[in-house]
């Protein structure tokens, strides 16, 4: 969108593009949403807990898993280390985007890493990459992740209160694969980046069943591996000139 | 009581892993090899969560990697619409649309 020398835009200009980058994301998150308020109440949890989950926690896989063991009635100490298990994939997300914020001041970077999820990133780290150096670019991260925040607690609501759900047949959840699809296509340039998404998605795949989100995670860091011995064989020395040749 | 420590626990927890280098640890303090590695995480993490969702089957849970899997073609359609427009509306549009389509010629 903006070109190098764009003069920078406004505050309000980048909060809002933050939004609209999240849009297409809520698609696929309002059903999620929705399906977790519903689950949280039939497994037996109060409104006001199953509200505050989202609130406190504010990360779906980990509130999904985390109301079934509390319906399994697991020992406290489990379901928390489970969460830090499901959710220790953020930590890539906060060292990843760190080196854009870190001019910040405290509120922000607190207030920013409250609203630090998979859309989130996916959608922040897009526009720091885009390299512009304007100095509002935190507005676009916190209107991106302001509305999914919002959207995640009001879609609770509707689950909770019985506000019925999107009918499976739409397929809505197919939007969020997709809208990470096309944020993913314009990332895989270069045989390194390939080869961190071609290791990381087979692992995935592979390790859909594991536990606790795990699958993900070392999908995740070997991917991560793979990207860096990719780049580490191409720029050998002696293989230098054909690594840029493509 | 017990349920309402449950889940503040989750969000510390949840919470301390999102502030863990954005707030706790500077950037500068982790290992070359470990800043290195964090250009990756994008197409890492958003091709672990592309492409289980597209091979596996809703519902049960299938690994269907055929032409039979509605989802596996509707990704593809959008992946090159994606690669042509470079257009989230465009891919989404593109995906959404094979994906009805397919499905209405199965059903």
């Amino acid at each position: 969108m903006s070109t190098p020398g764009t003069p920078a835009v406004s505050r309000r200009a980048e909060f809002f593009a933050g939004i609209r980058a999240q849009v297409p994301l809520l698609l696929g998150v309002a059903p999620f949403g929705m399906a977790y308020g519903a689950y949280a109440v039939k497994t037996g949890l109060s409104a006001g807990l199953a509200q505050s989950m989202s609130a406190i926690v504010f990360g779906g896989a980990s509130q999904f898993v985390g109301v079934r063991l509390i319906g399994n009635d697991v020992p406290g100490a489990v379901i928390v280390l489970t969460t830090l298990l499901v959710n220790g994939r953020h930590m890539l997300y906060s060292a990843s985007l760190a080196p854009y914020t870190d001019h910040l001041a405290m509120r922000w970077r607190w207030l920013l890493a409250y609203l630090l999820t998979d859309e989130a990133y996916a959608t922040a780290i897009t526009r720091y990459r885009r390299g512009d150096a304007s100095p509002h670019a935190h507005w676009f991260f916190l209107g991106t992740g302001f509305a999914l925040w919002a959207t995640w607690q009001i879609t609770t609501a509707v689950g909770v209160f019985g506000g019925g759900a999107v009918p499976d047949s739409w397929s809505l959840d197919f939007a969020l694969p997709l809208t990470f699809l096309a944020i993913l296509v314009p990332v895989l340039k270069g045989r390194p980046a390939v080869a961190a998404a071609a290791v990381a998605g087979v692992i995935a795949v592979v390790g859909f069943r594991w536990p606790y989100g795990t699958g993900l995670l070392t999908a995740m860091l070997l991917g991560m591996a793979a990207g860096i011995a990719a780049d580490l064989a191409l720029h050998r020395p002696a293989t230098d000139g054909e690594a840029e040749a493509r | 009581m017990r349920l309402w420590m449950i889940i503040i626990a989750m969000g510390v927890v949840t919470y301390g892993i999102r502030l863990s280098v954005l707030v706790f640890v500077h950037h500068s303090a982790l290992p070359r090899p470990a800043r290195d590695a964090l250009r990756f995480v994008t197409p890492a993490v958003l091709a672990a969560i592309i492409l289980p969702a597209v091979l596996y089957t809703r519902g049960a849970g299938h690994f269907d990697l055929t032409p039979g899997n509605e989802r596996l073609l509707a990704a593809l359609a959008a992946a090159s619409v994606a690669w042509a427009t470079k257009s989230v509306w465009a891919t989404i549009a593109a995906g959404m649309t094979a994906l009805w389509v397919l499905q209405w010629l199965v059903g």
